[in-house]
């Protein structure tokens, strides 16, 4: 085997190295033109780019490159070409107020782009793709509101939020009837069945509804009204029609009743411009349900 | 077969490890008792359990055999295959588990309900353990395993040592262990690729220096005069991964008795350590490495000289320079300076020809055997490994080019490259190379079935098919909806609005890695059955090997 007599490869004709190893051979095949040649070619293409951009360390700095290329440079000339074009364009909603920027189609489109954007970094975590909600978070496209739908409500809720840490935040509570002792287990159970009745759920099993009835005119109707259709002062929900924040079966507005419910909107006045602010408001408005 | 030729006595070998593992299960026990945290009381626990395994195995070898292990029997190399036999046996085991749990994380991309909201089972945390399970278990396993096999058969000499290539097979699967029950308790580095805990990395480190010391020292007592380029390729990566390990894992532990420990590196500089540990652990464990087991099995399988010895002397060298300044092409347009970036980009287009230097190799030394694709499963999939490799060594340079990857950048594009490479090359060329050496170290005539071997290519074909394509199509739309822009220079999407939109190519994806999984599952039922109940060969009637002795 180590004897380095080469041989001819029958099939290719072309001889080997003459080397073997566990029955292996080589064959001298020279080097394919079109593999040496792409090869070169993709040298010389790595020099000359290495010419025309930032390319080898020295001591202290770098080669800058002939054509004066740095990348932080353009990400920065793009960023700040894309602020400005987007100042200038969203400079008139400055001073507009919510009604005016709705009755301007130049604004209204900005506002539209804008809230869109905005909503989808922002909100849509939350809220859903387009405001459709979440178990525990409104559906912002229907026309039920809890703090209002003008677009005055909408703005001062994105501004302060609902809950949250600032000190103009919108503040209303759901008190935890069971477990603040307000109401005995049995009585809970009562207003469940009743409240659900409102909206012409079943009842699980045989109700009390008028004992129910009597739970709900003592505990409820300061907040959610004598008709139960909900009080915007309060963030109190309307009882009557299909829309369940939480959920409509009988264990999930037990949950409700039982230990409440706060759900936080975050105050946006600190963390987004105003006109983003207001563009935000003109769009959830104009999802569909605003009033 | 053997005949006694000396009389038996404990060798310096046996005797060192045995003493080295002895203090070891001290130190653990010492370790265990001491421990700051629950992750480092259980795995010295279960360092000093291995420890006290090791001993307990070396003494058990020593009294089973009736004499000194012999270098050669009847004139012909007494070669070891016990290390290469565990190896392949767990590189099927921890293949078909990693490939598993690969499958289970494409799932939970495509439908989040599966993460459970239990910590163990979280995205997070099995996501480096399918990375690690299928590049350092399964890929590290083939890798050892084939290597200890072709420098053997290739040097026409017994392995250096006895104990010592045990050691390196069973230490790094006791490092497997280590490294896959830390990931699941939480115990991290945090660094992609690299994530085991500063303990296992001192302990890869000692396997890793017993490996080289074993490798070298078969191929400096080899028989033959020139060294196989097989071996080149396994000796760069077993150089290069020590060099990476090393550089990227400096790090200090909180104590020494914690399993948390802190980087050396920081900020910019400890990006750029991470991404030429990263993309050098592709380039010498998954290439290289794999290149090693391509010269062996490709020409053995079908019979036919190397394509051209040229080739293989000018892209090994161009693929071992080039390769180690790529890393920063993972950097573009980050806080790396622009010249790093330069430098990436550049290496990676110059590294196309010599990659595929290694894929033209590969393919033409079938030239006059293409024939046998028909009726050879086993040669096909090395074949189509091949394949794979030239097109990922292709789209790799592209996507390295900045334009291309401030398109590609962060995007699927990115995920299903990688599994072309990994899936495609790796897989295949080592599920070949499986195939082959089952039958050979067992001393059977063939696979228990080639018609499952066939199936088993078919199957993966298609789901890496299938993977690749969903990829490309899901990385490219969520680049394009990454940056596109309304006139008003206000986003066009939002963020979850594209992650909406790739959930069917999830899906897809998730199709296809399933496909995947089942044809590992019937490789690991045909290298039983081979085990089991194949046909035992006739004597040494290896098809090729014949020639040889």
């Amino acid at each position: 085997m180590a004897d380095h007599k080469t041989d001819i490869d029958e099939l290719s004709g072309t001889t080997t190295t003459g080397h073997e190893w566990d029955g292996l051979k080589e064959l001298n095949t020279p080097l394919p033109k079109w593999w040496v040649y792409l090869f070169y070619a993709t040298i010389v293409w790595g020099i000359g780019y290495c010419i025309a951009y930032p390319a080898w360390p020295t001591m202290t700095s770098y080669t800058k490159g002939v054509l004066g290329y740095s990348s932080r440079a353009d990400g920065v000339a793009a960023y700040q070409a894309g602020q400005a074009m987007r100042a200038e364009a969203g400079q008139p909603l400055q001073q507009a107020s919510l009604a005016e920027i709705k009755g301007d189609p130049s604004m209204l489109a900005f506002a539209e782009a804008n809230g869109k954007a905005a909503f989808g970094d922002n909100c849509a975590p939350c809220h859903g793709t387009n405001g459709v909600g979440n178990p525990g978070y409104p559906n912002l496209q229907d026309d039920d509101w809890l703090w209002g739908g003008t677009l005055d409500d909408i703005h001062l809720t994105l501004q302060y939020g609902i809950r949250s840490d600032h000190d103009e935040g919108r503040i209303g509570d759901m008190a935890a009837f069971l477990r603040d002792e307000l109401l005995e287990a049995d009585q809970v159970a009562q207003v469940v069945d009743y409240v659900r009745s409102l909206s012409g759920l079943e009842p699980e099993g045989d109700a009390d509804l008028a004992a129910g009835k009597l739970v709900f005119e003592e505990n409820c109707v300061s907040c959610h009204g004598e008709d139960a259709k909900g009080m915007a002062e309060t963030g109190a929900p309307n009882l009557t029609d299909q829309i369940w924040l939480f959920g409509s079966s009988h264990e999930d507005v037990t949950e409700t009743v039982s230990n409440g419910r706060a759900g936080v909107m975050p105050a946006w006045v600190d963390r987004l411009d105003p006109i983003t602010v207001k563009s935000l408001a003109v769009y959830v408005h104009n999802l569909g349900g605003g009033q | 077969m053997a005949r006694p030729v000396q009389s038996k006595s404990l060798t310096i070998e046996e005797g060192a490890f045995a003493a080295f593992l002895v203090l070891l299960a001290l130190i653990c026990i010492f370790v265990t008792a001491k421990a700051d945290d629950g992750v480092m009381g259980f795995h010295a626990a279960v360092g000093a359990i291995f420890a006290a395994l090791g001993v307990y195995f070396i003494f058990r070898g020593y009294s089973g055999r009736t004499m000194n292990v012999a270098q050669e029997i009847d004139g012909r190399p007494n070669y070891q295959y016990g290390p290469i036999k565990f190896g392949i046996l767990a590189s099927v085991f921890w293949g078909v588990a990693g490939f598993l749990v690969g499958d289970i994380l494409a799932w939970q991309l495509a439908y989040p309900a599966l993460n459970f909201d239990l910590p163990w089972t979280n995205f997070g945390r099995l996501r480096p353990l399918h990375t690690s399970a299928v590049i350092f278990a399964f890929g590290g396993n083939v890798l050892l395993a084939t290597s200890f096999y072709v420098v053997q058969r290739t040097c026409r000499t017994r392995i250096l040592g006895n104990v010592a290539p045990w050691f390196v097979i069973l230490g790094y699967n006791a490092l497997i262990v280590i490294a896959g029950t830390g990931y699941l308790l939480g115990a991290t580095h945090g660094k992609e690729y690299a994530e085991p805990e500063w303990y296992s990395d001192l302990w890869l480190t000692i396997v890793w220096v017993v490996y080289l010391i074993v490798y070298l020292g078969t191929l400096m007592k080899r028989k033959e005069s020139h060294i196989y380029v097989a071996n080149w390729f396994y000796l760069a990566f077993i150089v290069t991964i020590a060099m990476l390990h090393l550089g990227n894992n400096v790090s200090l532990p909180v104590t020494l008795f914690s399993s948390k420990s802190y980087i050396a590196w920081a900020g910019v500089r400890d990006a750029m350590t991470q991404w030429w540990y990263g993309h050098n652990a592709v380039g010498f464990f998954l290439t290289a490495g794999f290149l090693g087991l391509m010269y062996y099995f490709i020409p053995k399988r079908a019979g036919r000289p190397v394509y051209s010895y040229r080739l293989s002397i000018i892209h090994f060298w161009a693929l071992i320079f080039l390769y180690i300044w790529t890393g920063p092409h993972h950097l573009h347009y980050t806080a790396l300076p622009d010249w790093a970036q330069t430098l990436g980009m550049v290496f990676s287009v110059v590294l196309w020809m010599p990659s595929w230097g290694g894929m033209i190799n590969g393919l033409m030394t079938l030239s006059g055997a293409w024939d046998k694709l028909r009726t050879d499963p086993v040669l096909r999939m090395l074949v189509v490994a091949v394949a794979f490799y030239g097109m990922s060594t292709f789209e790799g340079p592209m996507m390295s080019i900045k334009a291309v990857n401030s398109l590609s950048h962060y995007t699927d594009w990115t995920i299903g490259h990688v599994h072309s490479g990994a899936l495609g090359w790796v897989g295949d060329i080592s599920f070949g190379a499986i195939y082959c050496l089952v039958p050979w170290l067992w001393g059977r005539r063939e696979m228990y079935s080639l018609k499952m071997v066939n199936w088993h290519f078919w199957l993966s074909t298609i789901g890496i098919v299938l993977y690749i394509t969903a990829m490309w199509v899901s990385g490219i739309m969520q680049g394009l909806m990454w940056r596109a822009y309304t006139k008003l220079g206000f986003l066009e999407y939002s963020f979850i609005e594209t992650v909406e939109a790739m959930h069917p190519f999830y899906v897809i994806r998730a199709i296809g890695g399933a496909l995947f999984v089942i044809g590992g599952l019937i490789m690991a039922y045909n290298v039983w059955m081979t085990i089991a109940r194949g046909e035992a060969a006739e004597s040494e009637a290896r098809p090729a090997a014949a020639a040889a002795e």
